[in-house]
């Protein structure tokens, strides 16, 4: 498998809090990457740095071998790089099928002040996408009525729109009941499955993480402790101590 | 289709009706279609959550090229002078859209304001241009011909209903297509588009330079009508005029603009002629009725929700 991400060195501060310290890691083709900490440990400040959010002070980010550390968030995305946010961002005063049009409009080329938005291509992309994530039903309402789960789901549907090969996940469950979680893991996983897609998630559920995850990366104080397996960074002494919280066994 | 059938029905039908009104209603139409059309770039604009007030630089922009067209170059084509005001207008907003689609809520207003005031002083202190008076041009012509004296004032009317409808429908194409939809989203969250891989700065940009276009075509229509360009075409007062017809117009109708357009003429036209000095306090009540009652414009009576 290739290698689609790769962090040299990074490093960040925000004045005298050290968000991240020589953070390296290579993200091979089709994982499925749980990055797990604390809160403040430097798993956000991470995936921001890779969307161009953030700018590292130091360290370079390659996507596929290209160095995408100078660009903005937008070059960033065109190249192939989606995310959802711990917080839906979405279009609150546009229904559920408008978010997704929007999505598909911000692929369109600079002749698109005459395309109609709802064109019957884009209608049909946003649609199987909404069937994918099973949203379809919600397809007429508007965002400010809908659950948290569905606006998480919605989030990362639209994200999908460009079809990328990196896609960036920050907390896809948090402020999610915890009876939504799973079934809302099982069909964001579901409707992954069918993409070559590469997916890295923040999450601090270690039994979704356990679930769903091919990788676990931990973070501490802004450096990453454990890099492995599930079953093996989890089992971890360092992540037992600073992210589970469970006592270390022997 | 439905757009543009009602579109060109509703034309076809002042353009009939035309011939019959009363020359003070054919003129009192032509002002408030061709203030319209700068109305309509600023409604532009608003979609994206951004209020220009100074779109009277681009106005005057407009103006001032048809009546200098005419004068020096003898160019005296009524169609041809008003897209060459639209053409000049945007040609003037070329360098400083990149500028302005960087600006958000009160400065973006006050920037646009600040630009339009340098113009009202560039011309007012030009005397090549008449200075504060400004200066007169003749009457256009259409297609080679002259316009005789009796169906002057409908030619006027003709040509600016008939561009008014154009450029109506031209936004309601542009508001429906995937790049109006985007402008919607700009006003929601600019921060999310950017993360879909939209350019936020330039679709501001884009609609700044289609707002300039708008107002200067608007702009060349008026001084036509007139027959005399001035500096205030540029000062603040006008620009808030036309932020006065966006606001009653709301964003979300085309036809609202227009309406509402003609709405301040009616206002303006009895009001000063019945209560010269106090019909601004008119219009000042009757905005904050349509606030009141209307937050979201006179388009909202029959659009009832936004992006439709």
């Amino acid at each position: 498998m290739s290698v689609v991400l790769s962090a040299r060195g990074l490093g960040k501060s925000f004045g005298a809090v050290v968000a991240a310290t020589d953070i390296g890691i290579d993200i091979l083709t089709g994982e499925r990457v749980s990055l797990v900490g604390s809160n403040g440990a430097g798993k956000t400040t991470f995936v921001n740095m890779i969307t161009g959010y953030l700018k590292p002070d130091c360290g370079r980010i390659l996507l596929a071998g290209q160095d995408i550390t100078p660009l903005t968030p937008r070059a960033i995305t065109r190249l192939g790089v989606a995310r959802s946010f711990q917080i839906p961002q979405l279009f609150s005063e546009l229904t559920v099928l408008e978010n997704m049009l929007v999505s598909v409009a911000c692929q369109d080329d600079q002749w698109s002040f005459v395309r109609p938005a709802r064109s019957t291509s884009a209608v049909v992309r946003a649609d199987a996408l909404l069937e994918r994530f099973r949203l379809d039903e919600h397809r007429a309402r508007r965002v400010a009525e809908l659950p948290g789960g569905v606006r998480k789901l919605l989030d990362i549907a639209m994200a999908l729109t460009g079809r990328p090969r990196l896609l960036l996940l920050d907390e896809p469950t948090s402020g999610v009941s915890a009876e939504e979680k799973f079934p809302i893991m099982d069909t964001l996983m579901t409707a992954l499955d069918g993409d070559a897609l590469t997916v890295l998630f923040v999450e601090h559920d270690m039994d979704i993480v356990q679930r769903h995850a091919t990788r676990v990366v931990a973070f501490a104080s802004g450096r990453i402790i454990a890099d492995g397996p599930p079953t093996q960074a989890l089992a971890d002494a360092d992540v037992r101590r600073y992210v589970t919280g469970e006592p270390a066994e022997g | 289709m439905r757009t543009w059938v009602l579109g060109v029905t509703f034309a076809g039908a002042l353009l009939l009706g035309g011939w019959f009104l009363p020359k003070w209603l054919t003129f009192l139409i032509t002002m408030a279609a061709a203030n319209g059309m700068v109305s309509l770039g600023i409604v532009m604009l608003m979609r994206g959550g951004v209020v220009p007030f100074g779109q009277g630089m681009v106005f005057a922009v407009g103006g001032y090229t048809a009546a200098l067209a005419f004068n020096r170059f003898a160019f005296s084509d009524a169609m041809g002078l008003a897209l060459t005001g639209g053409v000049a207008a945007t040609l003037v907003a070329v360098p400083v859209a990149p500028l302005l689609a960087r600006y958000r809520g009160i400065f973006f207003a006050m920037l646009t304001l600040a630009l339009s005031m340098v113009v009202y002083g560039l011309l007012t202190k030009t005397t090549a241009l008449g200075g504060s008076d400004g200066f007169n041009m003749g009457r256009p012509t259409l297609m080679g011909m002259k316009l005789p004296d009796a169906h002057a004032g409908y030619v006027l009317y003709a040509v600016t209903v008939a561009l008014a409808t154009l450029l109506a429908l031209a936004a309601r194409a542009h508001f429906d297509s995937s790049r109006g939809l985007l402008t919607l989203a700009v006003r929601d969250n600019e921060l999310r588009v950017e993360y879909l891989g939209g350019s936020v700065r330039r679709a501001m940009a884009a609609n700044y330079l289609l707002a300039a276009f708008a107002a200067g075509t608007g702009g060349a229509l008026v001084v036509m009508s007139l027959g005399h360009v001035d500096p205030n075409f540029s000062y603040w007062t006008t620009s808030g005029e036309f932020v006065f017809v966006a606001i009653l117009a709301g964003w979300q109708s085309v036809l609202a603009v227009f309406l509402a357009s003609t709405v301040l003429e009616v206002v303006r036209s009895f009001s000063s002629a019945y209560f010269p000095n106090t019909w601004q306090l008119a219009l000042g009540l009757f905005l904050l009725f349509v606030i009141r009652f209307l937050p979201r414009g006179l388009g909202s009576l029959w659009i009832r929700r936004s992006g439709q």
